[in-house]
């Protein structure tokens, strides 16, 4: 038993935890078909059901579960499978509807109108009802969280921002916070509403595919669970004082002794690489950091506009590529940074901690 | 007998003066009851079948409007008791739950707002699943991403409101990111640059995370601060929006459905 918790506190650490999710999440996308299966949705939820009331006995894992405010985020690992399971059974059913050359499902109803007294008006009436009393259920069985008294004098470890904020707490790990705090949030409420203008494929609007959209479909998923759901579940449940990782099983020790190993790239490049000092002037000290990023900003952009996305170009035209592309680049810089972190110990790219400018 | 009650209340003038229709069981009654009532006439008489199907639309749009009216309702109701101070807030959070009968309205509020969270990035999730984005919903599409934001900003300002450890140091972990803003935060790369005759122009006591807790930390202004930002000043945009929200839904065509190419 012990030996099982060991492996998966191990597998849990973000390394293997965020690689695995994306070689599942990927495998989903190819295997979609057999995912959209009901015996997938069985598998899939009492999976997860079972791992919970499993874990349950774990003095440690029951004692992160039953925080009060963590409670969403359990509903959240119900709903979210679910609902995406719901979107792959349709998507799959419309695409093989497609394929054979029937009308979707979204068509295929009879009789196509009806009225919305009672049609629409009672359903939306049950449902009132039925989140009335499920509110009032939970609002009884369980107390909102009450701590002590706010006291500024005394910081709690760890101090962590509301739950559904972790997902952009968890990337101070990789980021400054003007970069996770202000910039990326910035970029993530533009680039949502940039979409419309960006995705230029007139198909799969108003009904439910994969086939006629995959490329928004990924990226959007991708987005979505891993770098922001899977981010949000790893700094509540995995993040313990200091912020330092705690696998489910863990006891959430203070003293626990995580040694800081990063490097700048400065450092690889000046003192590892060319085995002298760093240099006295900021600019020739980060030019390798500011070379790189701006190769990926303003080189890359052009490089794929002729290979991966000449598509995309031809589509898109200058401008609306140019958008998207630096709003897809941003996204993927974090998985980037991630995986440059976890081989090499990359601290920062660019590092001017004089003037608070670390990338 | 019981046929006779219901003949005489539905007959009788007041009844007929607030419903000016017949029950709802034919067609054309259908329709007015929907179209003579203040509230029901957000829908159109009539609508597609596949676009009203639950397993279409998952009714989270429906789920976080509802959620967002028991909030409402129950947040007017902690404001009875509530005291935005630092000498009283956290003795009436307390009071709450101890010595108001029934004293869940602080539970109702708190689960309420988690679930709201949940159900609007349900919402729109689906509503990018399906393609509801693409023209001609492209502005509604946004209108619903700044709703979305303003839900996370009014849960966040509420969040402070219990004044106990657990509000203000996720408010502290929160706010202090706007520290780092560039050029208008303190500790944002540019900032440094901003300079008068060599005194700095941002600084600690001015800069954008000032302006946000109306301090240096988190302190009795900032709870002034998120209360009326969190019972006033978002509600009120939130409601011209989802008003907007609404409006443009029926102007855009109703709820989704296969654009034939």
């Amino acid at each position: 038993m012990d030996a099982l918790k060991a492996v998966i506190n191990w597998l849990c650490q973000p390394e293997p935890l965020i690689t695995i999710s994306c070689i599942v999440f990927f495998a989903v996308f190819i295997k979609l078909h057999i995912f959209a299966k009901w015996q997938s949705l069985v598998a899939m939820m009492s999976s997860i059901i079972l791992f919970t009331l499993a874990s349950a006995g774990d003095e440690n894992f029951r004692e992160i579960l039953t925080k009060p405010d963590n409670v969403p985020i359990i509903i959240i690992f119900l709903l979210l499978p679910f609902f995406f399971w719901l979107w792959a059974y349709q998507a799959c059913d419309n695409d093989v509807r497609t394929k054979e050359g029937r009308p979707l499902r979204e068509i295929d109803v009879e009789p196509k109108v009806v009225y919305v007294w009672p049609h629409l008006v009672y359903p939306e009436l049950i449902c009132i009802v039925v989140m009335t009393l499920a509110l009032i259920v939970w609002s009884v069985a369980i107390d909102a969280p009450m701590e002590e008294p706010a006291n500024p004098a005394k910081t709690p470890n760890p101090s962590k921002a509301p739950w559904y904020f972790l997902g952009l707490q968890e990337m101070l790990v990789y980021f400054d916070p003007w970069l996770a705090g202000v910039v990326f949030p910035s970029l993530i409420v533009g680039g949502l509403m940039a979409i419309p203008y960006i995705d230029k494929n007139p198909k799969g609007n108003g009904y439910y595919t994969f086939k006629e959209r995959p490329f928004a479909i990924i990226v959007f998923c991708f987005g979505f669970f891993i770098l922001w759901i899977l981010l949000v579940f790893l700094g509540t449940f995995l993040r313990g004082p200091n912020w330092n990782f705690f696998g489910p099983y863990e006891y959430w020790d203070s003293h626990k002794v995580v040694p800081l190993v990063n490097v700048n790239l400065s450092e690889y490049f000046w003192i590892k690489g060319l085995g002298q000092a760093l240099p006295e002037n900021i600019f020739v000290r980060e030019a390798p950091g500011f070379l790189m990023t701006g190769f990926y900003l303003c080189v890359l952009p052009f490089i794929m506009a002729k290979t991966v996305f000449k598509k995309f170009y031809m589509e898109l035209g200058f401008i609306r590529f140019n958008v998207f592309i630096i709003l897809f680049l941003s996204m993927m810089s974090m998985p980037i940074k991630m995986v440059l972190r976890w081989t090499l110990n990359l601290k920062y790219i660019v590092a001017i901690p004089e003037y608070f400018f670390n990338i | 007998m019981w046929k006779s009650f219901v003949d005489y209340v539905t007959g009788s003038q007041i009844w007929t003066s607030v419903f000016r229709h017949g029950t709802p069981t034919t067609p054309r009654n259908q329709a007015l009851a929907v179209l003579s009532n203040v509230f029901l006439h957000l829908h159109p008489a009539r609508a597609r079948k596949g676009g009203i199907k639950l397993e279409y639309t998952w009714c989270m749009g429906g789920v976080s409007f509802f959620l967002f009216l028991e909030l409402a309702i129950t947040g007017i109701l902690l404001m009875f008791y509530y005291r935005p101070t630092a000498e009283y807030a956290f003795v009436d959070m307390i009071a709450l739950r101890e010595h108001v009968p029934l004293g869940v309205m602080r539970e109702l509020h708190r689960w309420g707002a988690h679930l709201m969270v949940i159900a609007v990035w349900l919402h729109m999730f689906r509503v990018f699943l399906t393609g509801s984005y693409k023209p001609p919903r492209e502005f509604n599409w946004g209108v619903g991403v700044i709703l979305l934001t303003l839900t996370l900003m009014l849960s966040f300002t509420g969040y402070l409101l219990p004044w106990d450890q657990l509000a203000i140091w996720a408010v502290t972990v929160g706010t202090n990111m706007a520290r780092a803003t560039p050029f208008l935060g303190h500790e944002g790369p540019g900032a440094a640059f901003l300079t008068l005759e060599g005194v700095n122009l941002v600084h600690a006591g001015d800069d954008v995370r000032f302006g946000l807790l109306a301090g240096r930390f988190v302190g009795e202004a900032t709870l002034l601060r998120f209360y009326v930002l969190h019972c006033i000043a978002f509600p009120f945009i939130i409601v011209i929006l989802i008003a907007i929200h609404f409006w443009r839904v029926r102007k855009d065509g109703g709820i989704s459905g296969p654009v034939a190419l």
